[in-house]
């Protein structure tokens, strides 16, 4: 593999800092430029998150981590420089079809990255297909992306929703030693797909699920809910995300449960994006999935470090969703020495790359384009001051699909609010 | 039984808040016919601004007042050099504000990042009050204490001060207020600024239990204006019925029948305004 | 009639253009068209009659999803799609019309805007129907649908321009008909109104119903537009970017909410591809119109011309 000495360069700048980064980059470059091949055209990679209104933060994490990829490698890819065009996709599925078609039909870009919300994903999905260019889905769960919707075009190296969530109700019953369960979750369809995983390893085990509260997205004040939560559980699974998260964790303390129910959930409750900014109300809370800063193995140390160097804060599982994304992509354009204009080639390496080194841990697609990696139980600890996930299992690799028959499993419906 | 006290205390502490947001939206619309989009802005602004003082002094105390008199500011400057030119022309004001709401939440989201985070509680309300069988968090307990301070104050200046009856002057007919000599560019200036102020200082007392993120101005938007249009718009006594209404309903709607939990809402205003268009206490 | 001329040109530039234009031009370009229309819409009840309405993207939003669930969950037709999505949007403006028609001025405002989010509520949580936040993609390819010889960005614009043209002209003999002035006449002082005979209610139950019915008929073209459906399309924020369309443009004119709805979509695609900070520069550009122009676009324009 050839490596040419020429910067990556991204079209926007997110803060003033990079904006120096950038500028210094391309100075730097005009001395290199001389003598490449004149064909070296460079790679366009289209990327849409939502960069402002109510999901910025996790549009943010997503961007920086992408960033902070293409910075490490330095330079471009068998002597094609790597051009990202940011486009914000505002959270709302519309918007992120047009930022997406003005990408591919005039920016004119080879590969397309990024999307947060589900709706998003599937929104973009039949033009996708359409225009036969191969998009990388870093964070969108939506379980049925990879199953009873697959796209060829589209390769996901998130999770699915349900993933971590089966390893976890097994965990639960089994480890955790709890029998009756209530949930309380976000009523929507990540939430209804995490709280379905959960449900069904852990009753398939012999525990019970006795109530499923569901609160509406834009909850704020939860005192309705706590109010019916049953007495006789042994825990209480939450998913919340974003501040959702911060404030059920704090009236869930505030209501005097935090003592009496011991409180489990979904990944998203006490990941990173939230974590720094909660107290001791969330100290020994256990969640499963798939990442977490706190994990203890070279990559993920060497990753944490980089990041909180350039960007002051501690990753989330967005940030680290779309730097293993960005080394998925890199990896594949080498498969293909750089031929990115054919994209029927391109796409057929984006779903046979394996990665070892990644800062999760080991990952690879299943045949139905959904990554095989490791789950993490994680609980919440301080150390040194400062709220982490701690690893206290390590599931590996766990598929979409857990210890089910894929045939099987689709026959069954999706996981649905009931 | 138990449940149902719970609830209702909770219902109660809605509409404590409610309160607070809506009252200086049913004031500035009363006095100054504006639809103010940006009010959902200043209870935003009013939180950061604690957020960043409580974080440089550690004074829960300095944070508030420092977010009250802040936003007041800012509120005076929008009426003062924007809002004033259009004086009684509705919509270019409303969608002036909607202008100005755009350029908060986005300056916001510049200075401040788009991190949500939760503003600590007063050291001696950070605990629950117990009886037998009901646990209720003290600090719930002291923002319905504090709400219904700011209403009494809020009714004794309306009702019993000079100051009252010229905004209720104003409220009635501008014109023949200006008639008499009152100074209605000052109590218009005063009031909103006033409006602000109380969107801020609402936002301050949520912010332990609430906290700040983004988006939040236009969240609570939406319920400050189905208790102003459920009490009558421009109507204080509205405001706390309303809120109260609103409260109530919301929280009991929820405990009940979650599935009906994004229309226990709205649904009451569209049918209160079905049948009494001006709201409760609203005067046509 | 002052606006014939300048109508003209655009309309010629409308039907040359296109064709020599990149897709993604195309794409926007018929985006403006069909919001174009739907502020158009709401011009009949906010500029018109003077009922400031904060939840009209809920029938754009209906409209649409009429056509995603009959294409997809049950595999109806293009014309049984077409017809039904624009008579179930004008069917609701109907009833909430009834519910609604005699309330005024700010009022009205918030009784919208309440409507609005209940039918928000509705496509979050009607799942078997809506499919929830997720909404409904897969909605047929209008040329395959409708079975068109011709396919492409192209095509699909001329389509639009049929639609758009022909309901703008609807609406024109609408607002200088008879019914037309007297929701005018309504607007500027509806006690007079009352005084003279006119049943004031049952005009702005009609106005309404028009308004939700040209609604409906963009949210169909919409729902093609796109493939798919989604809650954000009846959100909140979609009905005040709409009343934003209307008011910046110049309200109480046919060609103001176009250009409003013009300037509005290239505004915000044009800028966020520059700028992370679009929506500080787009609240901007809303403070700074209202100073310059508070009757909105296109009647400052009107009014240098009559003082010249």
């Amino acid at each position: 593999m050839k490596i040419a000495d020429r910067p990556i360069a991204d079209r926007r700048c997110f803060a003033p800092r990079r904006s120096v980064f950038v500028v210094v980059l391309l100075v730097a470059a005009g001395n290199v430029i001389v003598g490449q091949r004149p064909e070296a055209l460079p790679i366009k990679i289209g990327f849409i998150a939502p960069l402002s209104g109510p999901n910025a933060q996790n549009g943010r994490d997503i961007l920086n981590g992408f960033l902070l990829y293409l910075q490490e490698i330095g330079s471009g890819v068998d002597g094609r420089r790597i051009d990202v065009i940011i486009e914000d996709d505002e959270a709302i599925p519309a918007v992120g079809l047009t930022k997406t078609r003005k990408l591919v039909e005039r920016d004119k870009v080879h590969l397309m990255a990024g999307a947060l919300l589900s709706s998003t994903g599937y929104a973009l999905a039949p033009y996708i297909d359409a225009m036969r260019i191969p998009m990388l889905y870093p964070v969108v769960s939506a379980d049925d992306l990879t199953q009873r919707r697959r796209s060829k075009w589209i390769v996901r190296t998130g999770y699915s929703g349900s993933q971590p969530n089966h390893a976890f109700g097994e965990y639960a019953y089994h480890t955790l030693g709890l029998k009756k369960v209530a949930t309380i979750a976000l009523d929507y369809a990540f939430g209804w797909e995490s709280v379905g995983g959960f449900q069904r390893t852990f009753e398939a085990e012999g525990g019970l699920v006795a109530q499923k509260i569901w609160c509406p997205v834009f909850v704020h004040d939860f005192a309705p809910y706590l109010a019916q939560i049953p007495r006789d559980v042994d825990a209480v699974y939450a998913l919340f995300l974003g501040r959702s998260a911060l404030q059920f964790m704090r009236q869930y303390q505030e209501f005097g449960l935090k003592q009496r129910v011991r409180l489990i959930g979904a990944g998203t409750t006490t990941d990173e994006h939230v974590l720094p900014f909660m107290g001791d109300e969330a100290l020994g809370v256990v969640t499963a999935l798939h990442y977490t800063a706190a994990l203890d193995t070279p990559a993920n140390r060497k990753f944490v470090a980089a990041y909180r160097a350039r960007y002051n804060r501690v990753p989330s599982y967005y940030s680290e969703s779309m730097y293993t994304g960005a080394k998925w992509l890199v990896t594949a354009v080498e498969v293909v020495h750089g031929n990115v204009e054919d994209s029927a080639t391109l796409v057929d390496a984006l779903r046979h790359v394996k990665l070892t080194d990644a800062p999760r841990g080991p990952l690879e697609l299943d045949d139905y384009g959904n990554p095989i990696e490791n789950v993490y139980i994680r609980r919440v600890e301080r150390v040194n001051g400062q709220l982490q996930n701690t690893v206290i299992e390590t599931i590996p690799r766990v598929s979409q699909f857990w210890k089910y028959n894929p045939a099987d499993y689709l026959k069954q419906p999706l996981y649905a609010r009931r | 039984m138990i449940y149902i006290i719970t609830q209702f205390l909770n219902g109660l502490f809605s509409a404590a808040l409610l309160f607070l947001i809506a009252g200086g939206l049913t004031l500035v619309f009363g006095v100054m016919r504006i639809v103010n989009i940006a009010h959902g802005s200043f209870y935003m602004l009013g939180v950061y601004v604690a957020y960043t003082v409580i974080a440089r002094t550690d004074s829960l105390l300095l944070g508030t007042i420092a977010a009250v008199l802040l936003v007041a500011a800012v509120g005076l400057a929008v009426e003062r050099l924007f809002l004033r030119r259009f004086a009684s022309r509705p919509l270019p004001q409303m969608m002036m504000t909607m202008g100005f709401a755009l350029v908060f939440r986005d300056a916001a989201f510049m200075i401040w990042g788009g991190d949500p985070f939760t503003l600590p509680y007063p050291a001696l309300l950070a605990g629950s009050v117990e009886t037998r069988d009901i646990v209720f968090p003290a600090y719930r307990l002291f923002v319905m204490l504090v709400a219904a301070v700011v209403g009494l104050l809020l009714w004794v200046l309306n009702e019993h001060t000079l100051i009252g009856a010229k905004l209720r002057a104003t409220v009635d007919d501008p014109e023949m207020a200006a008639a008499t000599g009152i100074n209605v560019a000052l109590v218009s200036g005063g009031v909103f600024a006033a409006g602000a102020a109380l969107a801020a200082f609402g936002g301050v007392m949520g912010g332990p239990i609430l906290g700040g993120y983004a988006g939040m101005d236009l969240d609570l938007l939406p319920l400050a204006f189905v208790v102003v249009i459920i009490g009558g718009m421009g109507s204080l006594k509205g405001a706390l019925v309303g809120s109260i209404a609103v409260g109530l309903i919301d929280n009991f709607g929820k405990a009940l029948v979650p599935e009906l939990s994004y229309f226990t809402l709205f649904a009451p205003m569209v049918i209160v305004l079905a049948i009494k268009p001006t709201g409760l206490y609203g005067r046509g | 009639m002052k606006a014939v001329p300048f109508v003209a040109v655009i309309l010629v530039m409308l039907i040359a253009g296109p064709p020599f234009l990149a897709s993604y031009w195309v794409g926007l370009l018929t985006q403006m068209l069909i919001f174009a229309l739907l502020a158009m819409s709401l011009d009949v009840l906010l500029g018109y009659t003077g009922l400031p309405s904060l939840g009209h993207a809920g029938f754009f939003g209906v409209a649409a999803y009429a056509v995603a669930v009959l294409s997809t969950t049950y595999h109806a037709g293009f014309w049984t799609c077409v017809m039904s999505g624009i008579l179930i949007g004008t069917l609701l403006s109907t009833l909430l019309g009834l519910l609604v028609s005699h309330v005024r001025d700010v009022y009205f405002l918030m009784i919208t805007l309440a409507s609005g989010m209940v039918l928000w509520g509705l496509s979050y949580r009607w799942i078997p129907v809506t499919g929830g936040d997720n909404g409904i993609s897969g909605i047929p390819r209008l040329d395959a649908h409708a079975g068109l010889p011709f396919a492409g960005p192209v095509a699909f614009y001329y389509v639009t321009l049929l639609v758009f043209v022909v309901s703008a002209s609807l609406l024109a003999l609408l607002v200088s008909s008879p019914f037309g002035f007297t929701l005018r006449g309504i607007r500027e002082n509806e006690l007079r109104m009352k005084s003279l005979g006119f049943n004031t209610w049952l005009h702005c139950w009609v106005s309404y119903i028009i308004a939700g019915a040209f609604a409906s008929v963009s949210g169909v073209v919409w729902a093609y537009y796109n493939g798919f459906v989604s809650p954000t399309y009846l959100d909140l924020t979609a009905s005040s970017e709409l009343f934003l369309m209307v008011t910046l443009g110049g309200p109480g004119t046919l060609v103001g909410p176009v250009i409003g709805a013009g300037a509005i979509v290239l505004l915000k695609n044009v800028i966020s591809a520059y700028t992370q900070r679009w929506p500080l520069i787009l609240g901007t550009f809303y403070i700074i119109t209202m100073f310059g122009a508070p009757q909105g676009l296109w009647n400052l324009g009107r009014r240098r011309r009559a003082s010249s």
